[in-house]
Parts: structure tokens; C-alpha cells; sequence
């Protein structure tokens, strides 16, 4: 059994997950504390990958970062980097597809932990990243907690943007929901049944991971 | 000393007010701020702590400027040396009552000083505890207690006892004035309780509409006549029952409701709600044995 295609899987799932949770941080942060009147603009944007088809988002990406046009062509030139049809293409899709499921909870996290804390830590002479680092988000573990999951789990289910910025690689860009699809359509239901059977045990986990930290369920061992 | 001159447009809830604040707090000073709620007491300490951004004005504290719009200065809340104790108390909940005194301390600083507030506050016993176990009388002294921890210019004390049973404020109010003796503080307190005001202060700051009407002592402010007396309660007027030849005013004093016998001249500014002082002069005091 050809094993590569869940571990791929899982190296995306866990380097998306990863940066997802650094740039979501300050991200949320933004959000919660800004007046600004883009602000709106802004979260439209981290939201539409909700709803837009995943095919809008990797046709988009093919179309900008195709070494056959001017900006694609200087990415690959001056940062020697090449994101169609890499891995490193699937980690930048993937960031932006997961991005609405890492943002929100941290957002909502953040937002419902009363201003007093923020203000009795500045008048202590705190810096605003000691703040944040060191009152508001131990305050909101169990938002940070959901993000991670939901971004890792939202990941490791991605098909219609892997497909189109991967291109189903063999060994490079070939994810297990890929992998699944191919060995269908060649008709090798034993294969197609392991990643299937696979993935489900792993979603499940996960999900209900979520579940029961959010439930209280697991307050003894998380404090 | 600390001088205060700043001028705010507020948005209260029947539109705006401008806040007004011109006085000067002098070192060792307790002073507090007394108004009807939205009066502008908050703002008047929100912007002492660099939460809230004048629109013009200066603070001074000694020589050193807080806050001085004409030279744009406005010295962040960081910068400040102050001890706030929020009304809500801001205890952060992730950390344990000591860890919450060690978070407020500064770089380099000398321990010590945690560990005798811990003494004087009595926390010695909860100072493993997370702040959601603990009672609302004991949140309150870790709020003061951490407060105290960077040794402030100022304390700012934000109706510090307004949600605790009357039992636990006495006691509290007793801290207060102890921290208060002991670290030759300055302190600023917001708070409409009367009993509490000339319990703590020595001078009071009556703020009306945003800005202030009187300024005095608690005594001159709360009474508008002086008053020799020997017995003293402020209390609040409940009913006002003519009967027969006299009338019975009943007074809220602390949580007793004691009754007054009163004559129609006195009776007539009187309306139920209204804060009353309850005095009795000396030469006529009747003993009773209590034990």
C-alpha cells in the first residue's frame, strides 16, 4: 500500500497549520482592537474561502502564479520559487482556504474577554505584545485550541484547490482526497477504501476532539 | 502634587457632555470623586491613567508632564506609575493570586515588596488560588494588593467596593486606609457612598454634569451646616409619615432603618430618596446598657 499520499496529507495539514496559527494571532488581534473602516473589507476577505467554490480560489492561483506571466515569473526568478504544482504551492492555497477557520475563533477568543484585563496590564507598564502573549491568550486556550483543529481538519479535507494548484503529483502534490478520486476512477476500490477509511478515522478524531474540549469534557486534564 | 486641567467630549447616553476638570491633588492626599453615575468619574480617572485621551488640557505630575496637548505631549498608560483597581477588579484569571502580584511587578524590582502586601492584605493563604475561587472581599484585596505592587505616584480606586455586602466593604475600607497610612499614598477614589467617603477622606470633589461643583472636606460638603455633635449617620430617607402632631421620617443608616420624629419646618426640603445626616448633640445623650 502506497502510503505517501496520507503523509503528504498530514505535511500539509500540519505546515498550514503551523503558519496558520502565526499570522492568525496578530490577524485576530487586529480585528478585535481596530476602528478602522476597512475593517469590514477585511473580514469579508478572510471569509469568503467559506463560501467561494475552492475551484475560484486555485483558477485564480494558477492564473497569478503561472511562471507563463510577469508576476509569477519574478516569483520564480528572484525568490526562486515555484508554487504551481509544488508543495510549496499547496501550503500558500492551503493558508488562505483554511484561513476564516484559524481567524474566527481566535477573533471571538479575544473579543469576549473584558477590555479591564488589557487596560489593568497596560497600566502596569505592559507592552502590548506581553499582553497579549501573556494575559489575553492564555485567557482564550480553548479558542486557540478550536482553530488549530478546525484549520488542521479543514486541511486535511481540501480537494477542489490541491487538485487545481498541485496538479496530483505522485509523491509531491498527491494528497490523499486526491489519491481517493484517482483510485476510483482506476477502479481500485481497496485502495481508494484504505485513504477513505483513513481520513474518516482522522476527521472523526479531531472533530471530536473539538467537541470535547469545548464541552468541558476534558477539563481535568487541560487547565 | 498633580495637577489636573483637561477637557473631554464625552457621549453620554442623553448625547454629549463636555468634561470639565480643573484641581490639584497634593502628595499624601485622599480624595475622592463623588457624582450621580454618569457624571464623569470613570473618565475623570480614565484619563488621570492614560486610558482615555484628553481633548486639550495639561497633567502634571510634580514637574514631570503627563498630558500636555498645547506640546502634544501624552505619556502612554505604561509610562505612568499608577495603581488602577478596576470596578470588575481585572484579576487575570490564567494566573494564580501571586502570580498575579509578580505580573505587576517591574523589571529588577525588589520581591519583597509582593510578599508584604501578601502579609498585609492577609492572602497568605490564597496565594495559590485562581482569582475565580476566590470570594468578591478577597478578589478585592488582590486587585489593591496588586495595584500597590509598582509602588504608584497615584491610586486610582474605581467604586472599589460598590458590589460587595456592607459586612466586607467596613473591613475593606479598613485596608484601604491602613495601605493607604502605611505607604504614604496618594489616592484617588470614585464612589458615591457618603458613610464610605467620610469614613476614608480628606477631601472630597463633587462633579456634576463633568465638571466640579464644590470641593472640601467631607463634613463642609455633606453637611451643610456644622455640627458639634458627637453622634453622626448619613442615611437615606425612605417614608415620611405625618402623624398626628408630629412626623416620622424613616432613614435608611448603613442597613438599620431607624426612625426620626421630625416637625413640618424640618420636614418640607425633605423627599424620600434624599441623603440625610442623623446627628445628636451631646448634651442630651441617652445611655443604654448593652450588656
Amino acid at each position: 500500500m502506497n502510503w505517501d499520499p496520507l503523509f503528504i496529507t498530514l505535511k500539509l495539514a500540519v505546515v498550514t497549520t503551523a503558519i496558520l496559527l502565526v499570522i492568525s494571532i496578530p490577524m485576530a488581534y487586529w480585528l478585535v482592537n481596530t476602528k478602522s473602516r476597512s475593517k469590514p473589507f477585511i473580514e469579508t476577505l478572510i471569509s469568503m474561502p467559506l463560501v467561494l467554490p475552492p475551484t475560484v480560489l486555485g483558477f485564480y492561483f494558477l492564473v497569478a502564479f503561472s511562471p507563463g506571466n510577469a508576476f509569477g515569473n519574478w516569483i520564480n526568478e528572484w525568490l526562486g520559487l515555484k508554487l504551481v504544482f509544488s508543495f510549496g504551492g499547496l501550503v500558500l492555497a492551503s493558508i488562505i482556504y483554511s484561513l476564516p477557520f484559524m481567524v474566527h475563533p481566535i477573533q471571538s477568543g479575544l473579543s469576549i474577554l473584558p477590555h479591564s484585563l488589557t487596560e489593568a496590564s497596560q497600566v502596569m507598564g505592559k507592552s502590548k505584545w506581553t499582553t497579549l502573549f501573556k494575559v489575553l491568550l492564555p485567557n482564550c486556550k480553548t479558542s486557540l485550541l478550536t482553530g488549530i483543529v478546525l484549520a488542521f481538519a479543514h486541511t486535511v479535507g481540501e480537494f477542489g484547490v490541491v487538485l487545481m494548484i498541485g496538479g496530483s503529483i505522485p509523491g509531491k502534490t498527491k494528497v490523499a482526497s486526491i489519491a481517493i478520486y484517482d483510485e476510483v476512477e482506476a477502479m481500485n476500490y481497496g485502495a481508494a477504501n484504505f485513504y477513505a477509511t483513513v481520513l474518516f478515522i482522522i476527521t472523526f478524531c479531531v472533530l471530536l476532539m473539538v467537541y470535547l474540549i469545548n464541552g468541558g469534557y476534558l477539563k481535568r486534564f487541560w487547565k | 502634587m498633580i495637577k489636573i486641567d483637561i477637557h473631554k467630549k464625552l457621549s453620554a447616553s442623553d448625547g454629549t457632555m463636555n468634561l470639565c476638570i480643573q484641581c490639584q491633588i497634593e502628595k499624601g492626599e485622599f480624595v475622592t470623586l463623588y457624582g450621580e453615575s454618569g457624571a464623569g468619574k470613570t473618565s475623570t480617572l480614565r484619563i488621570l491613567a492614560g486610558l482615555l485621551k484628553p481633548d486639550k488640557g495639561e497633567i502634571t505630575l510634580d514637574n514631570t508632564s503627563w498630558v500636555d496637548t498645547k506640546n502634544k505631549i501624552f505619556l502612554a498608560p505604561q509610562n505612568r506609575n499608577i495603581g488602577y483597581v478596576f470596578q470588575d477588579y481585572a484579576l487575570f484569571p490564567n494566573m494564580t493570586v501571586l502570580q498575579n502580584l509578580e505580573f505587576a511587578s517591574k523589571k529588577g524590582q525588589d520581591k519583597k515588596v509582593i510578599t508584604d502586601l501578601i502579609e498585609m492584605m492577609e492572602l497568605g493563604d490564597l496565594h495559590n488560588r485562581k482569582p475565580q475561587t476566590l470570594s468578591g472581599g478577597q478578589q478585592q484585596r488582590v486587585a489593591l494588593a496588586r495595584a500597590l505592587v509598582c509602588k504608584p505616584d497615584i491610586l486610582l480606586l474605581d467604586e472599589p467596593l460598590a458590589a460587595l455586602d456592607y459586612k466586607i466593604r467596613l473591613k475593606l475600607q479598613d485596608y484601604i486606609t491602613r495601605i493607604h497610612n502605611e505607604y504614604g499614598l496618594t489616592t484617588l477614589l470614585v464612589s458615591h457612598d457618603i458613610g464610605e467617603i467620610m469614613k476614608l477622606s480628606d477631601r472630597v470633589f463633587v462633579l456634576e454634569h463633568g465638571k466640579i461643583s464644590r470641593k472640601g472636606i467631607p463634613n463642609e460638603i455633606f453637611s451643610n451646616k456644622k455640627i458639634s455633635g458627637k453622634f453622626k449617620f448619613i442615611g437615606e430617607v425612605l417614608k415620611i409619615e405625618p402623624q398626628d402632631v408630629v412626623i416620622v421620617v424613616s432613614v435608611l443608616i448603613q442597613n438599620n432603618v431607624v426612625k426620626v420624629i421630625a416637625d413640618k419646618s424640618e420636614v418640607q426640603s425633605l423627599n424620600i430618596g434624599d441623603k440625610v445626616m442623623v446627628a445628636s448633640k451631646a448634651f442630651n445623650p441617652i445611655l443604654y446598657k448593652i450588656e
